[in-house]
């Protein structure tokens, strides 16, 4: 036996002779894994980015996979024109340093061709609509595998998803007829204009995410951590002052010290109050929290029990 | 920290949904938004107390029905280790999910009923553990509050299922008397069954030994995607991508290259941060060769002295997945292998075994959904392969239908010829 220490995939030392992986090395190779074997047997895959924590670990996680080339396929960003201006400025801060292509579906665009209809009322949210924007633009660009950062422990019906996830001719998923996966075997074969959506870290947890944005010290955008804001309380949630949302007279502006456990539209994106500054005091409040990122900050899954499958069928991501 | 994977099987009879509504209220893996929808929820049905099982079973036709349709993953954590949980349901009709739930596991949870003992069920399921060569089997002898936490009841289960355990094989199987209802010896050891010494279940998930369970002997290392950066930097970089399948690769390796059996010798491992001193499964790396050959996806990297089986024909134990078609002989399909895929000819179907028995079914004409059994093919190309008891990864496979593209079977390689 050999007695050194060992520099292995990620910035952690270990005893070589347990040949043991820890479990963000275990995350990490399997998602790169799945990164590799999506790029050889899928002719126009894309990276779905939406400049939220997850979105960012996988295009970390991407750019390892295939350095030193450069990315081997386009990011898409589902723009629903109700975003962070800060994950704006940062997403186009990081497609530019990884050299990468950027498409970007619009959701204003889709409207103003009235493929879809803007909701009406102080809840109206564009959440919904995004499906038809993202449907049509995976037509127009032909793509046929669609990079996902969804995780398995976020929402019942995400537990049930696979790795690769089937969607036919309408981009609609079966969650009864969902292909068995086997070990690491996975079945890409599709017919004309289906597609796979592609889920890397799916076995990730909410923790498994900061450790490893806190491991590798990836960027994110300002938005996660605590500052001060303008906010207002809607059905047990605290939205963000915006040009997107429409107060109510009872609804009272009060400045709180606020950050985001997801960040989505801003318009059913509701901040949790917090005093976490850095990645260490986030992963504290994460460890001791008692409510799921989801519960906390979604109202577009509060709609019922079944909000995400029902989402999902249609082809929402 | 590291990985448990493991699967549960059993029915909501046998208590596997309270068991594991424990461990995850236990370990505080529960969240109260999660809690409080599953009591709306179980108020609503009109069920006397918080159904559990509503955790996990998150499909509205699961909820509707209630019944588990599919495998459901499960994620918790302790000071110790992380776990994966493949949460299968037990019944006949989904030998395929289990089949799914524990191709990736390093342990199976069986759970038994005290009262009725072992059942063709917890037979079914030391089978499919066995057949997938899972290295630990934990039978949970559950209910023991109904039967007066009783040893003697408890070790005549142990016995009944040993007996059956013995014509299997099952490298480490321990049995564990619990109530999942109370939380006896879930969490904590329980008081009321001073006569057991042994563990908890959760401490014994936490302390079972599975590094070793690994091949790190034979070096595997199916070529995924070749990397070539084609920039001014990287102008003549050409690297080997995958996943270590097997043993250990370390720079300076001697190794050969199948299916063109030329030599080389591993000039580097890199990685995004850096060279790597040695690689060993389940590691995704990209290795680079000092001489230049040609080699592409489905290549396999070895040891010159130590390389695997190469061959087109095979003999493998398979589980039939599909509902609208069954297995017949002369039948084609696709392959997928390690990171290889080519078409197979199933030349005969040798047997089909009962599961619940372990009855051989000689020469039957087709195996249908569920149905496992031995089977002859034949591929178009030459497949590197070892035999699956050796090594999970090069020995196993999925068959896919190629009109439906539907993957209809799981493939365990027990030979060749």
């Amino acid at each position: 036996m050999v007695y050194k220490n060992l520099r292995i995939a990620g910035r952690n030392q270990m005893s070589i002779t347990t040949y043991e992986l820890n479990h963000l090395d275990q995350l990490e190779s399997e998602a790169i894994h799945i990164f590799r074997e999506v790029a050889s047997e899928f002719e126009r895959p894309c990276l779905m980015f939406s400049g939220g924590k997850d979105s960012i670990v996988m295009l970390h996680l991407a750019t390892k996979a295939f350095w030193p080339a450069r990315l081997p396929f386009p990011v898409l960003h589902v723009d629903t024109g109700h975003n962070f201006p800060e994950v704006l400025v940062f997403r186009d801060r990081r497609v530019k340093e990884l050299e990468a292509r950027l498409v970007v579906a619009s959701v204003q665009k889709s409207i103003d061709e009235g493929r879809v209809t803007e909701e009406k009322g102080p809840r109206a949210s564009r959440n919904r609509l995004q499906t038809t924007t993202l449907l049509d633009s995976i037509e127009e660009n032909n793509f046929d595998a669609l990079f996902g950062g969804a995780r398995r422990d976020e929402e019942k019906a995400r537990a049930k998803e696979r790795f690769y996830s089937f969607r036919d001719e309408f981009g609609q998923w079966d969650p009864k007829n969902q292909r068995p996966e086997l070990w690491n075997l996975y079945n890409g074969k599709i017919g004309q204009g289906e597609h796979i959506r592609v889920f890397p870290i799916s076995n990730w947890t909410e923790l498994d995410v900061w450790q490893y944005i806190e491991r590798e010290e990836i960027e994110i955008p300002s938005v996660y951590f605590a500052h001060e804001r303008d906010v207002f309380l809607r059905d047990g949630m605290l939205l963000a002052d915006s040009e997107f949302v429409k107060r109510s007279e009872d609804e009272e502006l009060v400045r709180r010290k606020i950050r985001y456990r997801t960040v989505g539209d801003m318009s059913c994106t509701g901040a949790v109050e917090s005093e976490a500054e850095n990645l260490k005091q986030i992963i504290e409040e994460i460890s001791a929290t008692r409510i799921t990122e989801r519960g906390a900050t979604r109202a577009d899954d509060r709609v019922s029990e079944a909000a995400m499958e029902d989402r999902k069928k249609e082809g929402y991501f | 920290m590291e990985f448990l994977r493991f699967a549960t099987a059993g029915s909501v009879d046998d208590g596997k949904s309270t068991l594991i509504g424990r461990l995850l209220y236990d370990t505080k893996s529960i969240f109260q938004d999660q809690l409080e929808s599953v009591e709306a929820t179980s108020q609503q049905m009109g069920n006397e107390y918080t159904n559990l099982a509503l955790l996990t079973d998150g499909l509205r036709a699961e909820r509707e029905q209630g019944i588990t349709i599919d495998v459901a993953y499960r994620y918790f954590a302790t000071p110790k280790r992380k776990f994966i949980i493949a949460d299968t349901p037990g019944h006949i009709q989904y030998t395929r999910n289990m089949v799914t739930g524990a191709s990736t596991a390093d342990l199976v949870l069986v759970l038994v009923d005290a009262r009725h003992g072992v059942v063709e069920q917890s037979r079914r399921h030391a089978f499919i553990a066995s057949l997938l060569r899972i290295p630990h089997l934990v039978v949970c002898v559950n209910k023991m509050d109904l039967i007066d936490y009783d040893e003697k009841a408890f070790n005549e289960v142990k016995e009944e299922f040993r007996n059956f355990a013995m014509k299997l094989d099952i490298p480490d199987l321990s049995f564990i008397p619990i109530s999942a209802l109370h939380g006896d010896n879930v969490v904590e050891r329980s008081e009321k069954m001073a006569w057991y010494k042994g563990s908890s279940l959760l401490h014994h998930l936490e302390e079972v030994h599975i590094a070793s369970d690994r091949n790190h002997i034979d070096a595997r290392f199916p070529v995924q995607y070749v990397i070539r950066p084609q920039n001014e930097e990287h102008h003549d970089y050409r690297g080997y991508a995958g996943t270590i399948a097997g043993g250990v690769f370390k720079p300076g390796d001697e190794v050969a290259v199948l299916p063109s059996g030329f030599t080389s010798t591993v000039a580097s491992i890199d990685s995004y941060e850096g060279p790597i001193s040695e690689a060993f499964g389940p590691m995704s790396v990209t290795i680079r060769l000092t001489s230049d050959i040609d080699i592409s996806r489905g290549d396999m990297i070895c040891r010159p002295n130590n390389q695997p089986s190469v061959g087109q024909d095979l003999q493998a134990m398979i589980c039939w997945m599909s509902e609208s078609s069954a297995l017949v002989p002369r039948m084609k399909l696709a392959l997928k292998h390690t990171t290889k895929s080519c078409r197979v000819l199933a030349t005969d179907i040798q047997y089909r075994i009962d599961v619940n028995t372990l009855h051989r079914d000689e020469k039957p004409d087709s195996l249908k959904l569920n149905e496992i059994g031995r089977v002859s093919l034949r591929s178009t190309q030459p497949l590197f392969f070892d035999e699956y008891r050796r090594n999970r990864n090069t020995g196993s496979f999925i068959l896919i239908d190629e009109v439906t593209n539907a993957t209809v079977a799981a493939g365990i390689i027990v030979g060749s010829g």
